[in-house]
């Protein structure tokens, strides 16, 4: 599993949620990794557990099960504080609703994560400027999310998923809200911000419209990995359950 | 972060004003009952305050409140002075005849009728003449509220004249006396017109009021005097409490101000409470995303605890204003004088408003920290 060019690495990873009658297996025995460099889909029908995954990759939920290692680092090895510091330091999320704070600017919701680590308010918010308008939102960074339409708004969550230079994004159906072309635009920002050569990607997704962007697509079903794919790259053959059918069949 | 927490607070400026408000009417209500209540509580002994000269005061044994006096015997005063550390021991006289103008106008009164010699308890705010010319024959000083009473929509002026129990007095002094608990003229007098202004009892020395020589503590001198005569005496202070104690238990003025304070302590607590809780709830999403981002737990309480301390403290400031308002706008009238905002009101409710606050901070607290950072990736 200790593979250098593996920002994630999952084996047998199980979550399962309550006790009892009401106990759900979330996550069946995960086998998934994603390589540094890439963007790593995942895809699946809802309730397969693409959320609960991305979720224990990103320490943002425990395991029940398995084993998990996020940039190198063995996630058992983290305390709650330091995980939270390990999150802070080195994961950036995209959301599906946006998540940005109402009453923030565009530059203020962008500077989040680098106050949260402590940074001063004007240097802060002068990077995120910086990287808004590298992101094509020079025009718009005093504006509030209200006034700002879905594209724009997904634009501010990836530029503030990347404004502290995490080793790793993790998005949740960041195109889900989105029109055609500014899926395409989310998508082209992610592909050209966020994938570095020690960055890793990964996007839980329903939007076959964006499928070329994939480097790796691993298929989820029923809390388990049926399938990877690697439709810009050879194709990998996914530890556990079928190896040739086509991602596209998910959703069929 | 502290910027963040202010905006996010800000931000709804619906939510926000109607937080502030919450409090600010709360604040309001609470600094206007207890104030209203406390200023009637101290009018009933504001007479006893108003006679600065004397510490002790010294009474028949059984009475319970200022308003209630049974004569003392005229040899009570021989044998309080005796009392050894008594710097001096003169009588005081209190009764309540009718004052009637010459135009016939009347109203009972309150009468106070000082030592001839010394002019002891003789009011020291005068508005318009002097206390000194109480040793003049047949002579009167009368409160500010009690001559607008007697000779409405006219001048202060002095010469004029009272009927007084068939005795016609002057008036030689206006005072700025404190308000009484009923709203009656307070009128002072030598000791030997006073008794005449009454029918003739056997005896009319009401209370006798005594200083303690240096050395001597008021509450040690009562407590000798109380021993040595058998007879009730009281410090100054002693004597207030006493007497807004005895209305305390005997009328309907607590219990009723004590309903208007409890509905304005629950009402304020839920409003204000509730409203600050929900204000978290509904920032629950916002909260876990800053959760998921990486901000700490104690950075979220201290961000949740910026957000109640500053609108607590905004709308404590502008209920407090409010009060203060009100006080200086409609209770500036002679029959509402002495009714004030006490700061001891506005520190209680300041302590309520934090209570209730804290109260809700910690619901929002917990809320926030057991709110599952993963809950952000549910749409």
């Amino acid at each position: 599993m200790a593979t250098t060019d593996l920002a994630v690495s999952c084996h047998e990873v199980r979550k399962h949620f309550g006790e009892g009658e009401t106990r759900i297996e979330a996550l069946r025995g995960v086998d998934f990794s994603a390589r540094f460099g890439e963007l790593s889909f995942l895809v699946g029908p809802s309730g397969c557990g693409k959320t609960t995954l991305i979720s224990v990759i990103a320490g943002l939920l425990d395991r029940t099960a398995g084993e998990l290692a996020v940039l190198g680092t063995r996630m058992d090895d983290l305390s709650g504080t330091r995980r939270v510091l390990f999150r802070r330091q080195n994961v950036g999320f995209v959301f599906q609703q946006y998540n940005l704070l109402p009453a923030l600017t565009a530059a203020e919701n962008v500077a989040v994560p680098l106050l949260a680590a402590g940074t001063s308010r004007k240097e802060a918010v002068d990077r995120a400027k910086s990287l808004l308008s590298r992101l094509g939102l020079g025009s718009r960074t005093d504006a509030l999310p209200s006034t700002l339409s879905g594209g724009q708004q997904q634009r501010v969550a990836i530029a503030r998923s990347l404004v502290h230079e995490p080793r790793l994004v993790v998005c949740d159906e960041p195109t889900a809200a989105l029109d055609h072309a500014s899926g395409e635009a989310v998508m082209g920002l992610l592909a050209g911000n966020a994938v570095q050569p020690d960055r890793a990607v990964i996007v839980v997704t329903h939007d076959t419209r964006v499928f070329h962007y994939a480097h790796s697509i691993a298929r989820m079903d029923d809390g388990r990995i049926v399938d990877v794919s690697r439709p810009n790259g050879s194709p990998r053959t996914a530890d556990r359950g079928p190896t040739d059918s086509s991602v596209q069949e998910v959703f069929a | 972060m502290n910027f963040v927490a202010l905006r996010m607070l800000t931000g709804d400026r619906a939510k926000y004003f109607g937080l502030v408000f919450a409090i600010a009417f709360c604040t309001f209500l609470l600094e206007n009952q207890t104030s209203i209540f406390a200023s009637i509580m101290r009018r009933t002994s504001s007479q006893i305050l108003d006679v600065t000269d004397a510490e002790v005061w010294v009474m028949d044994p059984q009475t319970e409140y200022f308003e209630q006096t049974k004569a003392l015997k005229d040899t009570d005063l021989t044998r309080v002075r005796s009392v050894p550390g008594v710097a001096w021991a003169v009588r005081l006289f209190k009764g309540s005849p009718v004052a009637r103008t010459l135009s016939g106008k009347f109203a009972v009164s309150e009468v106070f009728g000082l030592d001839d010699a010394t002019l002891s308890g003789a009011p020291r705010k005068m508005l318009l003449g002097s206390w000194e010319r109480l040793r003049e024959p047949d002579s009167v000083v009368i409160d500010q509220a009690g001559y607008v009473l007697l000779f409405p929509g006219e001048p202060l002026e002095l010469g004029r004249i009272l009927e007084m129990n068939d005795h016609r007095v002057a008036i030689v002094g206006i005072s700025d006396a404190s308000a009484p608990f009923l709203s009656v003229p307070i009128i002072h007098t030598r000791y030997s017109e006073a008794v005449n202004f009454l029918g003739r009892e056997r005896t009319q020395l009401s209370f006798v009021i005594a200083r303690a020589q240096a050395g001597t503590t008021p509450e040690e001198l009562a407590a000798r005097i109380s021993n040595a005569t058998a007879l009730r005496a009281r410090t100054t202070g002693q004597f207030m409490w006493d007497c807004i104690r005895y209305y305390l238990r005997n009328t309907g003025i607590p219990v009723n101000f004590g309903i208007t304070i409890a509905v304005a302590i629950v009402v304020g607590a839920v409003v204000a409470g509730q409203t600050f809780y929900l204000f978290t709830v509904e920032n629950l999403k916002q909260f876990g995303a800053l959760k998921a981002m990486g901000v700490t737990n104690p950075r979220l309480v201290g961000m949740i605890l910026l957000q109640a301390g500053s609108v607590a403290a905004l709308g404590f400031a502008i209920g407090t204003g409010m009060a203060a308002t009100f006080f200086e706008i409609f209770l500036h009238k002679l029959a509402t004088r002495g009714i004030v905002l006490i700061w001891q009101s506005v520190g209680l409710t300041g302590a309520c408003i934090l209570f209730v606050v804290i109260v809700a901070s910690i619901l929002s607290i917990r809320r926030v920290l057991v709110l599952e950072p993963a809950e952000v990736f549910r749409a």
